[in-house]
Formats: structure tokens, sequence, C-alpha cells
């Protein structure tokens, strides 16, 4: 298969109509579901209930149902906030810092990419949450004036998380809101039924396509891509803060602020590859989500993946240059203790296997690329839980060892987050266009003037 | 000027972007102010073609954004270093530092927030839900795939007429009248809108009170306040005797409650020897203790002058030659056991705190008849040169 890579592939196929983009784009929102859809949905909620029966037993019983103890106080309510909060990153990516480089062929993508930061987020914010045991206290986290007479503590990296997810949450819900705004009014004016024309109206706060609007409104959006930007990298940066202060091996390194970034988005763009194939064969939209799109995120794979890599190395470089004998025995005994196992399983999925990408034809090549994002997702959940477990067993104290082994309880919550996940995505994607209509307009063959490549006119 | 009073404007339908480009381009040079273009997407040059001024909106987000830099860094000033210092990790009060990370994220945060609701309702002045061109054909075609522009009639060179013609002139598809909507009716104010929100407004008070008053009382909301642990004094089925106390086993005897041996004798012992020596520790121990227990009834120099002289039979002072000639085995058997009617002491004081104010009595008896050798000793003591 021949690919001319000199210049740049349409963002749209199939020379589409702008009446075309809107039908295509809005059918699966108007369209009873099919079966297909319904068994997807059924699987999704059978998950997240038993997630759900899980969190309940955690709440009733205590966190005592989880497998953590001393001196492993950390696992997999930790491993899965950060696994979570890292695939959210590659939606805002998407829709901040390639819309700040001008890549066009976001459009295709980043409604969706971005739908899923903000549910990613939601499933990673239940997590620190549920495992103080009593999360209806939660509020408690928050700066507020209470009979205590206390505040929380603003040098604690646990509390910068606190600010760092919240903020993250609400900048994402309002960068993809402010986008759907015009899709609303869209949607509102090509429907007939009225409940829906009055819920389109309210969402769509009576948006008129004004060009008095359309001017604030492109550069508030590219505000908010400038915004969402550092925010982005800030968050998965205070994320290994909470690691990467404490003095404990294996977590006390500077690297972690740009290793955990680099694998947010390593992991975040194989969940959105990993879902886009669906969609994109599901609801017809293989001219709008293209090959082309997919080959660019897998490369961002690879790319993203050798930092990863990367890190790695430099991890077990730093650990014998330092000289300290406890960091280097935690790597060591990362490479060849009890976890072992999970260790390579790691650096198989994360580093060996995403290099398969430098074929184009695996590149391109929907099966094989589905495989590979599969691995990269299971490589950057096991990355989490070998920091976490495997620095935390084994420390100072060969007294204090300890080994972790993880309860029903754990691996039911586990796939109850993808339960919930999932059951979000597929509702989102049966209620709200999937790609934004005037974006994708906005970039379709013949759609702007003319004279557009010649503004100094 | 417009003489149909009703009317808002007129709108017309383009195919491309170039036509519209042109469009706008015409209507501004001809003059006309109020007038928009409605496009499905965003359509390069078209700011530029309408004559619009540069956005605003960025002052907007960089003066919420500073605000919120400017709040975070007071607020943890003031509760880090005013309202509750507290030193963490050895820092400053005031770790600038460390504070660096909630002071970003709280720019980002109310600059983004500002940002959205800025333009949505300062610059957009929405929702406007009721505004006259919704509903109409002209709004489905430029939601859709179609470019219009509208000349409104508040124009001051607006007539009805000549817009019309200049459209036409610029090559409009489709040219209507869109009118003012007539006296607007709010749904709100329907009997059933106003009984939904009632019966919403019963439900959440409901709700609210039911959560705080019943649903935190029950486990395991309920701050732990059912658990499953021994309570003393309480019932418990874990044994036999249905006590969640357990007694001890016969002849316990506590640590430094050693029972005293020569309990209700009058026979003065001698084999009781003062374990502490008069040391400035064990005086200063003493003596309080002296004051607490022995001075209401002996006074505080143990002269027998305290103010229930007169009262009682007196106390005795503890200066006669009697009692400076007790051992002080004697003294301790009279504090534990009693003597005529002063009572015992042995629940009150344990034996290191009667042996310190034996010491302590010692030390006034021999203060209140000092002996010459005595104040040389004081003076050796102080390094005063004697001759």
């Amino acid at each position: 298969m021949e690919v001319d890579y000199s210049t740049e592939a349409a963002v749209v196929e199939g020379n589409l109509r702008l009446a075309e983009i809107d039908r295509i784009i809005s059918r699966p929102i108007e369209e009873r579901p099919g079966k297909k859809y319904l068994l997807a949905l059924s699987i999704s909620s059978s998950f997240l209930l038993i997630g759900a029966i899980c969190v309940g037993l955690t709440l009733f019983y205590g966190v005592g149902m989880w497998g953590n103890n001393q001196p492993v106080g950390w696992a997999f309510g930790i491993v899965n906030f950060v696994f979570w909060i890292g695939i959210g990153h590659a939606g805002t990516l998407i829709s901040a810092i390639l819309f700040l480089l001008r890549q066009k062929w976001r459009t295709g993508v980043a409604r969706f990419a971005e739908a899923m930061t903000i549910f990613a987020v939601m499933t990673a914010g239940l997590f620190p949450i549920i495992h103080t045991g009593r999360p209806w206290l939660a509020g408690y986290l928050t700066p507020y004036p209470n009979q205590h007479g206390l505040w929380v503590n603003l040098n604690s990296p646990l509390v910068w998380d606190v600010f760092a997810v919240s903020t993250y949450f609400t900048i994402s819900l309002l960068f993809w809101y402010i986008g759907l705004v015009p899709d609303f009014a869209t949607l509102r004016d090509k429907t007939i039924s009225k409940v829906k024309k009055t819920i389109y109206s309210v969402f769509s706060l009576g948006w008129r396509h004004s060009n008095r609007h359309w001017q604030h409104y492109e550069k508030a959006y590219m505000i908010l891509a400038g915004l969402s930007t550092p925010l982005v990298l800030s968050v998965h940066s205070i994320v290994s803060f909470d690691f990467a202060t404490s003095i404990l091996p294996g977590w006390h390194t500077t690297i972690f602020p740009p290793y955990f970034v680099a694998g947010a988005i390593f992991s975040g763009f194989a969940m959105v590859v990993t879902v886009l194939v669906f969609v994109r064969k599901v609801f017809d939209m293989e001219n709008i989500i293209t090959l082309n799109h997919l080959e660019r995120m897998n490369k961002i794979i690879l790319a993203t993946g050798m930092m990863v890599g990367y890190a790695y190395g430099m991890e077990f470089f730093i650990a014998w240059y330092s000289g300290v004998q406890y960091e280097q025995f935690v790597f060591i005994n990362r490479a060849f203790g009890p976890y072992a196992w999970a260790y390579w399983t790691m650096v198989s999925c994360n580093v060996i296997f995403p290099q398969l990408f430098w074929f184009r034809k695996i590149r391109r090549s929907v099966p094989a690329m589905f495989i590979i994002v599969i691995l990269v997702n299971v490589g950057m959940w096991f990355e989490r839980f070998v920091i976490i477990v495997s620095s935390l067993h084994r420390d100072f104290l060969p007294s204090s060892w300890g080994m972790f082994v993880p309860t029903l309880v754990d691996l039911g919550i586990l796939l109850g987050s993808f339960g919930l996940f999932f059951t979000l995505v597929l509702l989102f994607a049966k209620t709200l266009p999937v790609v934004s209509i005037s974006e994708i307009k906005a970039v379709a063959p013949g759609s702007q003037p003319s004279h557009a490549g010649n503004h100094n006119e | 000027m417009n003489e149909n009073k009703n009317l808002y404007g007129v709108t017309a339908l383009f195919d491309s972007a170039n036509e519209i480009i042109h469009a706008a381009k015409e209507v501004e040079k001809a003059g006309y102010k109020n007038f928009d273009v409605n496009t499905p997407y965003p359509v390069h040059g078209m700011d530029r073609a309408m004559g619009l001024k540069r956005s605003t909106v960025g002052f907007f987000t960089l003066f919420f954004g500073f605000s919120g830099t400017a709040f975070i860094l007071l607020f943890a000033y003031w509760t880090m270093s005013v309202n509750y210092p507290m030193v963490i990790g050895g820092k400053p009060f005031f770790a600038l530092p460390s504070f660096i990370p909630v002071t970003f994220e709280t720019t980002v945060l109310l600059g983004g927030i500002a940002t959205v609701v800025g333009i949505l309702a300062v610059f957009f002045n929405l929702p406007s839900n009721n505004h006259p061109l919704h509903d109409t054909d002209y709004m489905c075609s430029v939601s859709n795939d179609k470019y219009g522009i509208v000349i409104e009639a508040e124009d001051p060179k607006f007539n009805e007429n000549e817009v019309t013609e200049l459209l036409k002139r610029l090559g409009a598809k489709k040219i209507h009248t869109v009118m003012n909507p007539g006296k607007e009716s709010f749904p709100i104010f329907e009997g059933r809108f106003v009984v939904f929100l009632i019966l919403v407004v019963l439900v959440v008070c409901g709700g609210t009170y039911f959560t705080l008053n019943k649903v935190l009382y029950l486990e395991p909301f309920d701050w732990m306040l059912e658990q499953d642990k021994l309570i003393p004094q309480e019932k418990s089925t874990i044994f036999t005797d249905n006590k969640g106390m357990r007694t001890t086993i016969e002849g316990t005897v506590a640590r430094g409650y050693l029972p005293y041996p020569f309990k209700g004798q009058t026979i003065p012992t001698e084999t009781l020897a003062n374990p502490l020596l008069p040391t400035k520790k064990v005086l200063e121990f003493g003596k309080g203790k002296f004051l607490t227990f022995c001075s209401p009834c002996h006074g505080n120099y143990a002269d027998g002058d305290s103010r229930l002289h007169g009262q009682f039979p007196n106390p005795p002072t503890l200066h006669s030659a009697r009692a400076r000639e007790f051992g002080d085995g004697m003294i301790y058997h009279i504090i534990v056991n009693g003597q005529n009617t002063m009572p015992s002491y042995e629940t009150q004081t344990t034996s290191e705190e009667r042996w310190a104010i034996i010491n302590y009595i010692r030390a006034l008896q021999r203060a209140k008849n000092a002996k010459l050798t005595d104040l040389q000793e004081v003076q050796k003591e102080l390094g005063v040169n004697v001759k």
C-alpha cells in the first residue's frame, strides 16, 4: 500500500457535502439503538454493576475488603486512579495541544477524545475518594471554613492533587461544552421531536451561528486551548508528585513528572484508538475518522512509547549512578524479584510491541493496531502497578517486607471502573454528536473561501 | 427608517463561502451597521469582511486569571501563616515553592471559567432562545449548509425595499423578512410548571432533611458510632459472666500499690527507712505535696498555725522536740495510719510522695531550729568567705 506523505492528507475523505456531514454525524443520535449497541451496553453496565456491588461492600465493611495492608498501603485504588487520569490526557492533548499546533486532523477525533477525558477523570476521581473509606466526607478535602478551625495543608501533594484533578475536570468539561454549543444548535434546528428540541434548545443556549459570536468564540476556544495545554502537563506532574516528593526508593526521583506525562499521553492515545476503531466502523464514519487519523495517533503512540522506554532505562541508570544501595535494590528487585512478571509484562507491552508501528503496514492495519493498543493499555496499567506495589513491598527494613495479593473486591472494582467508563462512552456515543459538526464542516474540502491562502490581501 | 414596527429584518441565503464573504463586504460598504452573518462554521476572513474589531475576550481571561493567582496566594498566606500557622516539613510558614501547583491550578480554573461564562453571558448575551431568528427556515438553513446574512430593521439606514434590492443584486438565493415574535408567553408561569417546581422543592427539602437527620445516623455513615469493641462497665456476651470488663486474679497487686504491712498498729516501727535522698528535686516535690495535703492543718511552715487553728483540737506544730525526734519511719507510719484526729492519708498519697514530704518536713525542722554551724554550712555552699 503506497501512501504519499509529501502532501497533507485530506481531513475529510469522500468529498462529502456539508449536509452529508450533518447527516452522518447526527444519524447515531436519531436512530433507535441497534442490537449490537444494546448488547455492548448491557455488558458494560453489568461490569459497572459488579463494580458498584464491590464498592458497596467496601463502604459497608471498610477498606479491609481490599488486599492492601502494611507494607503495601497503596495498591489497586491508587493504581487505577493514576491509570484513569492518564487515559484522560490524550483527550486534552488532542483538543488543546494539537489545536495550538494547527493540526487540522484533530477535528475528526477531538470530540470523542475530550469526552473520554471527562469520563476517565470521573472514573479516576472515584478511586482516591473510595480509598478514604468514608467518601461522604470527601468535602473535607476542600479548604472551607469549618468548625475545627483547620485548613487543608497546601504544602501537601495530596492537596495539590485535589486542586489539579478538580481543575482538570472543570476545564475539560467547559472546553467540551463550549465545543458542543454550535452542534446543539444544529441538532435543535434539525430535529422534529418536540422533547428533543426543548432539550437541545436549553443546551444550545439559543446559539445563532452568528459571525459576531463566532469571532469571540474562536478566540475563547484558543484561550481555553492555551490554558488547557499547561494544565494537562501539570495534572500528571502533580499526580507524580504524590510519589516523587516521598523518600521511598523507587519513588523519590526527579524524572517522574515528564515520565508520567509521557506515559499518560501514551496510554491515553492507546485508549482513544481502541475506542475509535469501533466507533468509525459501527457508525459508518470512516470518511471522517479516517485511516490517516489512526495512523497519526499510532505514530504518537510510537513516539511516547519510546519516551516511556527511555524513562525505564534512565531509572535503572540513576539507581546505579546514585550509588544508593536501597535504590539499586529496588530496581533489581523490580526486574528479578517476586513481581518480575509484572515488570516484564510492562516492558514488553509498552516498549517492545509498539516498535511494530515502525512498519507502515502495521500502522495502517486496523486489526494489528487494535491488538497493539490493547497491549499498551495492559502495559500501562502494569506500569502503575509496578511503580506502586514493587516499590512499597520491599523497602528499607527486610523485617517489614511483605507481598500484595489483590482480593476479589479489588478485581471487581477494577472491572467496575472499565464498566463505568465504557457505559458512559456508549451513552455519549448515542446521545451527543461524537464528532464536532461545525469543526468538521470548517475543514471539509471547499468550505473555506478560495482566497484562504491569501490572508494579507 | 423602518415603517413596519414588527419587522425584525431581512434575511438572505447564499450557497458558498465565497459568495457570503463578498456579500458581507458589500453590505458593510453600503454603510449598514446592524447586520449579521450566520454561517454553520466560522468562515475565514469574515471578521475583516464585516469590519469587526479584534475580540477582547483575552482581557477577560487575563483579569480573572490573575485574580485567581492573587486570591490563592493571599489565601495560602492567611491560612498557612496567620490563621493556623504550622511548621510542615521544616518549611517556612509561607513556603512559596510548594504553593506553586495550587496557585497555577487556581489561575487556570478561574481564567477558564471566566472565559466561558464571559463569552456566553457577556459577549453573546446568551441564553436567548426567544430571538426572532429562531424557528425560521433561515436558521435551519444556516445551521446546516447555507450561509446567511441578515440586515436588521433597527439599522438607521434600513429600508425594506432598498435592502431587498441590494441582497438580490448580490446574488442571494432566498430572501425573507423576519418578524419580531408577538407578545411573549412564559411557560414558567403555567400551573403545571409551578406545581412541578413545588414538588421539586418538597423533594429536595425532604431529601435533605432525611439525609441529615436519618441517613447520617445509619451504618456506615454514623462516624463509627457503633463499633465491635468491648466497652468497660458495659455488658458483653463474649464472656460467661456477661461483663465487658475482666476482673483481676486474686492477690494481684498493682504496680506502686504494695499494701502497708503495719496498718492499724500503734507501735511505732523503725524498720521503715527513707529511700529518698534530700536532693533539691525531692524537696521541691515534697514541698508541693506538703502544701497540698499537710499545710491545711499543720500550716505552711509546719508551725501548726493554719486557719483551722482554734476550731479543732489544735493541729500540733511539727517543730516540737517530740516531732523532731520521730524517726522517718514513724512519720511515714502516722501519714499512712493517721493519729488521733488526723485521718489516714494512704489513699491520697503514694509511698514516694510520703517519703518526699518527710524529707521536706526535715528541711523545715532544720530551718526553724538552725544552729550557727548550719549558717556556716550555708555560707560554704554559697562560696562566701568566712572569717
